[in-house]
This record gives C-alpha cells, structure tokens and sequence, in this order.
C-alpha cells in the first residue's frame, strides 16, 4: 500500500509517524530511544525497512541504532568513531587552536545503491562510513586534511551536518559545515575541493576566502545534480555548475537569515525555504510562521500560510528539520523547537499538523512507501 | 555494579548487575579492572563511560562505592572489599549537571 513515514529526531527521543497516501490520518509511535538526542534519523531507499538513528548524550556518548523492520524494533550497532591519525587542532572562539574531538554525530546518510553502506557527518567535523551495516565506521580523512586546522565552529558546534549524493555521477559528494563552507569530491572522497566562490559572509574579513562561511544546509533534486540550493546564515543561494559559483536567489523574501531549503520532488525548479528573522533572533518573522515557495528556482517566492500559526508564534526550524516525499502530489513535512511536525499534501498549499507536542524538533525525514 | 538508567536501558539489564572483575582468587580487584569487565559483557556501554579503548572518564559520569567517591581516583586503585566480594555495588553515576 502507498504510504509515508515520517521519521523525527527530538531532543528526548524519535517518533516514527505513520499515514497513508492521502496523509490526513497519523499513527504516532514512540518515543524510541527517550531522554536521549536524537539528532537524526533516516531510511534506506534500497530497502525501506532499514532505519539508522544517531542517539547521543553529553552524558554517556554517542550511540547508533539501527532498525531492519522499519522502526518497530532497533538494535545498537558500532559507535566508535576515530579519526585517522593525530587529527591534530582546529581553530576555537577565540582563534585558540583546539585539539579535535569527536562528540556526536549530526547525519547519517544511507548510500541510495547499498544498504549496508551509509555515512555519517560528525562534530567535530568529519566525514565517516560505514561499509557493515554500521559494524564499523571509518574516516574519509582528506576532507579534514584539507586544511581543518583553519576551520573554526558555528554556534551550534563545528558540525558536518549536510550530506548530498548525486545520483547520476556515483563518486560525486556534497558535504557542508559549519562554519567551514561547503565542499565536493568527485572521487569518492579521496580527495575535496571547497566550493564556496560567490558566498559573501559578513562575518569574514575576505569575501574571496576559501573556507569559513557558515553554510546552513544543501538541498539538490536527482534529476538536475548540478543544480544546488543552499541556505547560509544569511542569503539563500544557487550554483548551476555543481557549486563551483554560486548567485544570490534571496529575491523578494523577507529575510533571507534560515535554516532549511529542499527541493520539490518532481520539480526540479520548485524549491522551498522557511525564513528566520535573524541570528539574532532565530525566530520567525512578526510571529507568522511561512514557508516560502519559489517555482522560477529562486528570486521569485510567495508565502505559504494555509494553516500555519499567523500570529504569536516564536519558534525555529533547525536545518535538518525539513523534508519531501515523492508521492505523486509531493508532500512536504518539517518540524519546530516547539515540537510540532506540520506537513502539506498538496506541494505546501496548505498544511496541517501531524503532532503538535513533541520534545523540540531536531530532524526530519520522510520514506515514500509503495 | 549498578548502573544509570540510561545504560541500563541500552544494556538491556534491570536492576543490579554482576561481573566477574578480577583474574583470578586473590587478585585485586580494580577500577580499571570493573568498567573492562562491564565493557566485555555489553560491548555497548564501550565509550559510554569511559572513552574508547579504556581512556578516560566521561566528565559526567561518578563512580561511588562504599559512601565513597572513586571519580578521581586512577584505575589502579582497588575498588573496597565489601565491592570485590561482591556484597556491596559499585555505582556508576550520572551527575546533576543543569537546571
């Protein structure tokens, strides 16, 4: 039976939220894994009952969870993540250099051709993969070497929280971090290049700088690889040619400040964001929550508000937080700090919530089952 | 050994858990010598007390025992009798750090 599975990561746990294809009726289940960070959660498309959580705590460390039928039942898998070699320091707040160290990871990224293959981004920032269903994870370490000692941490850590496979060109990778920039690799990981030409970053003295911009998230659609939307810490941007430039498509938001942008399913040029006021205030603007639609690829946007609070409403939607399914009238979901989960049916023209009380809101991904 | 909650959950244990810590009879029973036990039974709780390959204390883990606070103490230090006999827990603690 066609259906979807929302899969949300909170602060004190994962839900898994179930519904058919018309997506009006929900079953919630959860929380797994409760009173720990569920940083994120995200399924295969190879084989859709396999799920991999990352369920980490300042107290006692980080944990991988797996699921092989689909979120009923998980089990622990590896959890060690050592960087290769000495990985030496990065940059602190204060321009210290500090010694690398893993904390926890931010994303996992299941390989779209191998179910036993998945990557995971880590803070401090780092690239891993497992090649054993998550047996043992391994670091991509030339991504680090390219010249990390000068890579610095954002506010919320120095993080590799974006992970973007092109599907037509298999050794072909975007990775982002905050707040190093963003970066490709055409060998499968071998070897990187930053991809930050044409960001402009208030907070670096030298715009042309190679590396340092706090890019907040990546968003691509499969059928158009080369084509990349970004939401940086302010300015949302485009690259047509794999990120190697980048132009402005703030156009007529009304903040351009966010977290979250992705991809209509099925139209390449249908992109989405949700703006926040500022990174002063990670709130959105006068209290209205909207997602803003461009279907010209950028510039252009109109504000969705169908059933989404218009006034008094001062929550945030972090960068992981947002998602599509690609059902045949694409649906879209994305979840708050405030600990609702809202979705559209209907490509974003009107929405409802899903659950409004959830711990606050830390990933989403969406499972299109048929 | 008792454990926190939370480890108890990923151990899958309820309550009190017992390990065999020492080599041998009249071998002494340390620190060190506990978390390798409790590791090699539930590999899961590897790094989840300790740092990975038997390295430090994570900051917000205790070890208490006896009315005593072991949390300092190198893992040399045997653990007191009434622990290594088996009649009295080792605590691995979860501090209050927050509001």
């Amino acid at each position: 039976m066609t259906g979807v599975r929302v899969l949300v990561g909170t602060r004190k746990g994962a839900f898994v939220l179930t519904a058919d294809g018309t997506r009006h009726d929900w079953q919630v289940a959860g929380p797994f894994f409760p009173g720990w960070e569920i940083y994120h959660v995200s399924g295969s498309s190879v084989d859709p009952n396999r799920l991999w959580a990352s369920q980490t705590s300042g107290w006692f460390g980080q944990q991988i969870q797996r699921s092989d039928d689909g979120g009923a039942t998980w089990e622990p898998v590896g959890h060690e993540f050592a960087y290769t070699g000495d990985p030496g320091t990065h940059q602190f707040f204060d321009g210290t250099p500090r010694p690398w160290a893993f904390s926890r990871v931010w994303h996992l990224e299941p390989s779209p051709t191998d179910p036993d293959v998945v990557w995971a981004g880590v803070e401090d920032a780092a690239l891993f993969r497992s090649s054993d269903a998550g047996a043992s994870w391994q670091e991509l370490p030339a991504l680090r070497e390219y010249k990390g000692s000068q890579w610095a941490p954002g506010a919320g850590g120095m993080c590799l929280h974006t992970i973007k496979l092109d599907p037509t060109t298999p050794d072909r990778m975007f990775v982002a971090i905050s707040a190093a920039g963003a970066f490709r690799t055409d060998d499968g990981g071998q070897s990187w290049k930053p991809i930050n030409n044409g960001l402009n970053s208030g907070h670096l003295p030298d715009q042309d700088a190679e590396i340092g911009h706090c890019v907040h998230r990546l968003a691509l659609h499969p059928a158009k690889p080369s084509t990349l939307y970004m939401q940086k810490h302010w300015d949302v941007m485009r690259t047509d040619d794999a990120g190697d430039n980048w132009y402005e498509i703030s156009g007529n938001l009304p903040t351009d400040f966010g977290f979250v942008v992705d991809v209509h399913a099925h139209e390449p040029d249908t992109v989405y964001v949700i703006p926040i006021t500022s990174d002063e205030f990670h709130v959105p603007m006068d209290g209205k929550l909207r997602v803003y639609r461009s279907r010209t690829g950028g510039n252009e946007w109109e504000a969705l508000t169908t059933g989404l609070p218009q006034s008094d409403c001062y929550v945030n939607v972090l960068r992981d937080a947002m998602a599509v399914d690609s059902l045949d009238e694409c649906g879209l979901y994305f979840g708050t700090t405030g600990g609702q989960v809202y979705a559209s049916a209907d490509a974003g023209d009107s929405w409802a919530p899903i659950v409004r009380d959830l711990p606050p809101v830390l990933s989403v991904e969406v499972q299109t089952l048929r | 050994m008792i454990l926190p909650g939370h480890l108890r959950s990923l151990a899958k244990v309820t309550g009190e858990v017992r390990v065999e810590a020492a080599g041998g009879p009249g071998e002494p029973v340390t620190i060190g010598a506990v978390l390798d036990a409790i590791e090699q039974r539930f590999p899961v709780l590897r790094g989840a007390i300790r740092d990975y390959g038997a390295g430090p204390r994570r900051p917000f883990v205790r070890f208490f025992a006896c009315e005593q606070d072991l949390s300092h103490d190198p893992p040399t230090t045997e653990v007191p009798g009434p622990v290594a006999e088996g009649r009295e827990p080792f605590l691995v603690v979860g501090s209050i750090s927050g509001g």
